[in-house]
């Protein structure tokens, strides 16, 4: 077992020896070491981003109308490491209108319009500075989605996360009620999306209360979704990548019906990101996987 | 979904009589559901028909061809009130939306009066209202449309912001249209765009925040509409045109001349002490141990009592001194256009040591890590040994540096006239390199997550600094060289366009902006929950931060340029009339 958990952390220091060194305690349960060394942040020299995804289409749906992506690239060497990903969770809504070819539209046209805007700086095909900026990329890359949508799947919509991780800078472009989280070692959950949603604009109004949205009826009433309306205006904003931490993305099929403690416990009792991934799809189909579920998470290490 | 077609009435061939001809196309794949959408149409047709207000189209005719339904209506010479609130610069007179106002609470009035039903028009918005040649409002678009529309919106609730609460019931009732009227009066006061907000969240802009020249009155009127409960709202629209008169006679809307409500008068605050130089002030002061440092361009440091403006002794070089001058162990470390950094004492103002450049120096010192760090006009960026007063290195741009460096994480970050900026590490070589489109004379302010500059290109930047990548951009409305500042989430920057401007730091989105009557060349700073920053036009304005909402003004008789300095509660600012002013904060 011992060897599983240094071979796991790639960290030879790493043992399991302090449940045993403290003879009069009982020995820590393998889930509690488990999130011990899982907690235990092994330097790295190198910085990169490392992600793992995880999707079902739940117990009571038929079709899959989740879309996700994720992309992580990493090119280090003397002239410098720019760790660099595009992590997206779409969510396609109204079954017998597309939704499905919604989301999916959503993040292809999203990231094409993003790989190649970067692809000549990234890689020195153009030497000077590149003049628009992470935001202004997003909004045009939501903007060509919607045309994208309104073109391919006419009547649907989506809601759209995306993460676009340039360095140490996480700029997202949300719309609807997918969202991005914040997720730290010392179990703080930090949502930093906002859902378009009704019920939660009521509950920001403080017309009906956290408890009573749960069980409100027109759970599912989106007030912006790409594809859907004239103008769209999604949320943009540039923030740090947590460290240590975890950035999530998820769809409201994990995210509804999992508390904030069953997230972390889920996470912690995992020895890496793809089980965690995993177990967080299994919880949400154990909670009764009333919709499709999507789970994307990704941690800058070094 | 449709189009408007503009027709000639061939019915009069020897004149020009225009209609609008409204194409309506129905898309039901279902037969049955295909007729009831043609019954409808009719009926609403012959309903209109029947309606006659000097605010209503008058309908000619329609009719049915195929799959496309017709109507034609009176044709409007005009524009619609969303191109007009979109083509004015700045805001609307409140008169002029007062005018309308009225007008639309009367057919509104009109349509709920209706019998036997009372008609409601559903979609009150600012698109909707025409203003004719006359400059009367025009209802356009009545919901006949509405019934082509299938459900392709499926969950989804309209995304049109101007609609209420109770709409998601599916509930069509006068009250609707009183809440969607004063969506549309906030729109066209404050400009923005109630369906790019969450819904319901006009409370959260209220409108004097965003238009300091509306009415308290007209504010109470369009608040009361919008009521997230109908109840609350006026009972009818004949009542909220009755309080939309009373608000034109107590704010003198009928005898049209607006009325000057400003804030505390400009000449009711008094300095505590202001003390004269023989030249303009355009630079920032600084205070160390009790003593005030300012230089002017009569080639002087000063060193005053800060407590009464004293004079303790002046320092004369051969040059305008605009630079801040910074404190270190002692010592006043500042720059002048007589191309040296002076190092003197602080107390005694005696020299220390001096060290020389190839041009005028106006970049202020930025002392860090046992060196001082500052731009030349000879186009190098020095770096001088505090305790040696040599030169550690010096890094050649590509023209005059004028901005302060900012030092953060092992990094000397400068921006240059051409329009470049810099990254360098402490031992002068260059690791990154961003260009921006003008010339960058503004300072930079940084934090953990980004650095942020002006521009003579109208833009605002907010950069990585570890890479130089953009993070994002905000357009002013002119060129800057006002050095920006934070606090919490928010960043504050002026323009020569004469604004303050405050934008979120994480979405730079615009909070608030601020008018003043010239060009905003001095750097804006927080103290407490207050802004300060000078104009051109000579006043030094005191801000709540929050909100952009003006504390009061102190006028100077020249333009002020630098930055004010505020300490233990009082605050200093130079002019170019030739004074430094203290006034309490």
């Amino acid at each position: 077992m011992e060897k599983f958990f240094r071979w796991l952390t790639g960290n030879k220091q790493t043992t399991t020896t302090p449940a045993q060194d403290v003879a009069n305690t009982a020995p820590l349960s393998e889930q509690q070491i488990q999130a011990i060394v899982s907690n235990q942040n092994p330097r790295f020299d190198l910085q990169q981003l490392i992600a793992s995804c995880g999707q079902s289409v739940g117990k009571q749906r038929e079709l899959n109308e989740d879309s996700l992506l994720a992309m992580t690239a990493t090119m280090a060497g003397n002239s410098g490491n720019l760790p660099f990903g595009l992590y997206i969770v779409a969510d396609g809504m109204g079954g017998h209108q597309f939704g499905e070819v919604a989301s999916n539209a959503a993040i292809r046209t999203v990231a094409g319009y993003i790989l190649r805007k970067f692809h000549p700086y990234l890689f020195h095909i153009k030497s000077d500075t590149m003049d628009e900026s992470f935001q202004e990329i997003m909004q045009a890359a939501v903007s060509e989605a919607q045309r994208a949508i309104q073109r391919e799947a006419p009547g649907s919509g989506t809601t759209l996360t995306a993460a676009l991780v340039v360095g140490q800078q996480i700029t997202v472009a949300h719309v609807g009620d997918s969202r991005a989280y914040f997720i730290y070692p010392d179990g703080r959950v930090e949502p930093i999306t906002r859902d378009h949603s009704l019920v939660k604009r009521l509950e920001e109004l403080g017309h009906i209360t956290p408890d009573e949205a749960v069980n409100y009826p027109h759970r599912n009433v989106l007030y912006r979704a790409l594809g859907q309306g004239e103008i769209l205006d999604p949320d943009i904003f540039t923030l740090g990548f947590p460290q240590p931490g975890y950035l999530m993305i998820c769809s409201d099929g994990l995210w509804g019906v999992l508390t904030e403690q069953d997230l972390v416990r889920s996470i912690n009792e995992a020895p890496n990101l793809q089980r965690a991934c995993q177990n967080l799809v299994n919880a949400a189909n154990s909670a009764g996987g009333p919709d499709n579920i999507s789970v994307i998470m990704v941690q800058l290490i070094g | 979904m449709g189009s408007v077609y503009r027709a000639r009435d061939m019915h009069f061939p020897n004149v020009t009589k225009l209609v609008a001809v409204k194409e309506m196309i129905n898309t039901a794949p279902d037969p049955l559901v295909r007729e009831t959408i043609v019954q409808n149409f009719e009926r609403e047709a012959n309903m209109l028909a029947t309606l006659h207000h000097p605010s209503i189209p008058r309908i000619y005719d329609y009719f049915t061809m195929e799959s496309r339904s017709y109507l034609v209506l009176e044709f409007i010479h005009g524009k619609d009130m969303e191109a007009i609130i979109n083509e004015t610069n700045g805001f609307l007179p409140e008169n002029q939306v007062l005018t309308w106002a009225v007008e639309l609470c009367d057919v509104l009035e009109y349509l709920h009066k209706h019998k036997p039903d009372p008609i409601i028009f559903r979609d009150m918005k600012p698109s909707n209202v025409m203003i004719n040649q006359t400059g009367d409002i025009i209802l356009v678009d009545f919901g006949i449309a509405k019934t082509f529309q299938s459900g392709i919106k499926g969950t989804m609730i309209g995304t049109e912001g101007y609609s209420p609460p109770e709409q998601y019931r599916g509930e069509a009732t006068p009250s609707a249209d009183i809440y969607a009227l004063g969506a549309t009066l906030h729109h066209a006061l404050t400009r923005r765009d109630p369906r790019l907000e969450p819904p319901f969240s006009f409370s959260e802009r209220p409108m004097r925040r965003i238009n300091a020249n509306v009415s308290n009155e007209m504010e109470a009127v369009v608040n009361m509409a919008l009521e997230y409960n109908p109840e609350s709202r006026f009972r009818s629209a004949a009542d909220m045109k009755q309080a939309l008169t009373t608000v034109a006679r107590k704010t003198g809307a009928l005898i049209h001349s607006a009325p000057l409500t400003g804030p505390m008068n400009a000449s009711s605050i008094k300095p505590l002490w202001s003390f004269k130089c023989e030249d303009e002030i355009r630079g920032t002061p600084v205070i160390f141990q009790g003593l005030l440092y300012i230089g002017s361009y009569d080639n002087n440091l000063y060193g005053l009592n800060a407590a009464d403006g004293k004079f303790q002794w002046k320092y004369p070089t051969d040059g305008g001194v605009v630079t801040r001058p910074a404190i270190f162990d002692g010592n006043v470390y500042f720059g002048s256009e007589d191309k040296r950094l002076h190092v003197i004492s602080a107390r005694t103002g005696k020299v220390i040591w001096t060290y020389y450049t190839n041009g005028p120096i106006r970049s202020s010192p930025r002392i860090a890590e046992g060196h001082v760090f500052f731009g030349s006009d000879d186009n190098y960026i020095h770096a001088v040994n505090l305790n040696t007063g040599r030169m550690a290195w010096r890094f050649e741009t590509a023209d005059y540096v004028r901005s302060t460096p900012f030092v953060a994480r092992d990094l000397v970050y400068t921006g240059c006239e051409s329009g470049d900026y810099y990254a360098v590490d402490f031992r002068g070589d260059l690791k990154w390199r961003f260009h921006a489109k003008r010339s960058i004379t503004a300072s930079t302010v940084g934090t953990e997550q980004a650095l942020y500059f002006a521009s003579m290109d109208s833009t605002l930047y907010a950069l990585d600094p570890r890479n130089g990548w953009v993070l994002w951009r905000f357009r002013l409305g002119k060129a800057s060289i006002s050095t920006p500042c934070i606090l919490d989430d928010l960043i504050f920057v002026g323009a020569s366009d004469g604004f303050i401007y405050a934008v979120e730091t994480r979405s730079a989105k615009e909070v608030w902006r601020f008018r003043t009557e010239h060009q905003v060349n001095s750097s804006p700073v927080v103290y407490k929950d207050s802004l300060y920053c000078g104009s051109v036009d000579g006043n030094l304005y005191c801000l709540e931060y929050r909100t952009g909402r003006l504390r009061w003004k102190f006028g100077t008789g020249g333009a002020i340029t630098g930055t004010p300095l505020v300490y233990d509660d009082i605050v200093y600012v130079g002019s170019t009339d030739h004074q430094i002013y203290a006034l309490l904060a």
